[in-house]
């Protein structure tokens, strides 16, 4: 499907089971590196499940189980010798609601860089990753200031800064711009253009627009059938052949709006 | 009465003025039980104060107890309750803040936790005589450590833990998940959360709890008479193992003393002991507003 792109993460016969309850149910497919992946879908359906098995948070559920491979660059990071912590330093994420610590914009770009014993000069890796987060400009001369001073959307990209400072291959994104209003969205949508450059990115969004707008790839996801409360990938392709031409009919019911 | 407007046509009997006679009955009703509550208040400390102000002098904080009220003072019971508070902190504080984070952090949800849990909060409840009596037969004679300052501030710690540990969880959970998320998916571990975010993101929290906790342990009386506190003391409180005496306890000594002058004094040392326990519920609310994080 993508011969021209380097395979970031496989997913194999992915399940995740909360206690008795069927969440995921036998995904496969294969997240192409430095391209925007959308994952798009109902509510309920699993999206921020899924995405979450990417970087082993589903691990802090005391009941989830989870079965099958996630494979990246090849290693896979449910195998027993794999710590999850050490999965999370390479494998970033951004969450839905910004989430800064209430330290200064400083401490909250350092921070990761500093746990994970980063060596260089941290001045400079601080300016680094808030100008890669487009947001260096508007904070450089308060950087002693609260993170929680900043609006919704400088926060935002604050936390994307405080991702991109422990050096990751990839950044998972649960829904980033959904607290935000258009204007703060819409440079969370720039941003992301540039930062597919260095890193593979892969969006949890129930905005539509926003998965045709700005992904490469989408997977679609549903209730694998009728009564079933598991979630699956029911089709995976290009962005614009599934939003202009997709084989499932499930799909396409969704995407024009007839369904969900 | 007959309503104002066009529509009343007698289905409904609002009976306005009564429905807001009783209002004002029952706002006048509250009005009369906070007032009556606040002026036995002022009574009492205006009584206290009346009595006890003139022999607020600096003796009355530099001598020793004695035969003569004039030659009267809390020397050893301000060193008794500072040597007492101190040990207690000093034990319940890690132990508390250690348990506080362990249940809340580390344990694992299930029958025996919530067990755990609800016996802390019903050990809080304890009437503080039994923790006199535990210190006695734990303390006092089982660890020989005879009714020293240090068997003292080991029953208060006992019997502040369960207050401890119920703020400290408290202030713990306040702390939002989604900050322990943040931190674990930069690559920190578990305990690198709790280190560097939610311990100190929970510290004011479990100061305050902290701070009311000692303020307690002051007041408390029956758990050091239990474990014989002594209540004449004419000597420096110098070590752990020493005999001692704390305010409430001398303060009881005096007013069990039939002279008049000992009532006074018994008044003054009340006066000490409400400063000392209205300054530190002060700090305590200073240190919630100033420093509590508004997420």
């Amino acid at each position: 499907m993508f011969d021209k792109h380097e395979i970031a993460l496989s997913v194999k016969n992915l399940n995740v089971d909360y206690g008795d309850f069927r969440a995921l149910e036998n995904i496969s497919l294969e997240i192409p590196a430095r391209q925007i992946t959308a994952i798009i879908g109902p509510s309920g359906c699993g999206k921020s499940t899924f995405l979450r098995c990417f970087n082993r948070m589903n691990d802090l559920v005391p009941t989830a189980r989870v079965t099958g491979e996630v494979l990246f660059y090849g290693q896979n990071i449910y195998d027993s010798k794999v710590n999850p912590v050490e999965v999370r330093r390479h494998i970033g994420m951004v969450f839905q609601k910004p989430n800064p610590f209430p330290k200064s914009i400083y401490e909250n770009v350092a921070y990761g860089a500093r746990i994970n014993g980063y060596k260089g000069n941290m001045d400079e890796l601080v300016e680094r990753s808030l100008r890669a987060a487009a947001l260096w400009d508007e904070v450089k001369d308060d950087l002693k200031k609260s993170a929680l001073a900043l609006s919704g959307g400088q926060q935002q990209r604050l936390c994307i800064a405080r991702a991109i400072a422990v050096e990751p291959q990839v950044i998972l994104m649960d829904e980033p711009a959904s607290a935000l209003d258009p204007i703060a969205t819409l440079k969370i949508e720039e941003l992301m253009q540039e930062l597919k450059k260095d890193y593979t990115i892969v969006i949890v969004t129930h905005n539509m627009q926003q998965a045709a707008r700005v992904s490469d790839y989408t997977a679609m996801m549903m209730l694998s059938k009728e009564g079933s409360r598991a979630g699956t990938v029911i089709e995976f392709g290009p962005t614009p052949q599934i939003f202009t031409s997709p084989r499932d009919r499930r799909t396409e019911d969704y995407i024009t709006g007839r369904f969900g | 009465m007959n309503g104002l407007f066009a529509n009343e046509d007698g289905r409904f009997a609002p009976r306005l003025s009564l429905r807001l006679r009783f209002g004002r009955l029952f706002q006048l009703l509250s009005l009369a039980a906070v007032t009556l509550g606040l002026i036995v208040l002022s009574v009492l400390i205006l009584d206290i104060i009346l009595n006890g102000y003139k022999w607020l002098r600096p003796e009355f904080f530099t001598e020793f107890p004695s035969r003569f009220p004039e030659k009267s003072g809390l020397r050893s019971a301000l060193q008794g309750s500072l040597w007492m508070i101190s040990l207690t902190a000093l034990m319940a504080f890690p132990i508390g803040v250690g348990a506080a984070i362990y249940l809340e952090e580390y344990a694992p949800d299930n029958g025996l936790t919530r067990f755990i849990e609800i016996n802390i909060a019903n050990l809080a409840g304890v009437p503080s005589i039994i923790y006199g009596l535990l210190g006695l037969g734990l303390f006092v004679r089982g660890l020989e450590l005879g009714r020293s300052v240090l068997a003292g501030s080991m029953t208060m710690a006992l019997l502040v833990l369960p207050i401890l540990i119920v703020s400290g969880r408290e202030a713990i959970r306040a702390v939002p998940q989604s900050v322990r998320q943040a931190s674990l998916a930069l690559g920190a571990t578990q305990w690198q959360t709790i280190q560097n975010h939610v311990l100190p993101y929970a510290m004011p929290g479990i100061l305050t709890g902290t701070i009311l906790a000692i303020s307690r342990a002051i007041g408390e009386t029956a758990p050091l008479i239990t474990i014989g506190a002594l209540t004449y003391i004419r000597f420096d409180l110098k070590g752990p193992l020493d005999l001692f005496t704390v305010l409430p306890i001398q303060i009881f000594n005096w007013v069990s003393l039939p002279k008049a002058e000992f009532q006074q004094l018994a008044a003054a040392g009340i006066i000490v002991l409400l400063g000392v326990l209205f300054s530190l519920n002060a700090l305590a609310i200073v240190l919630r507003n100033k420093l509590q994080i508004r997420w």
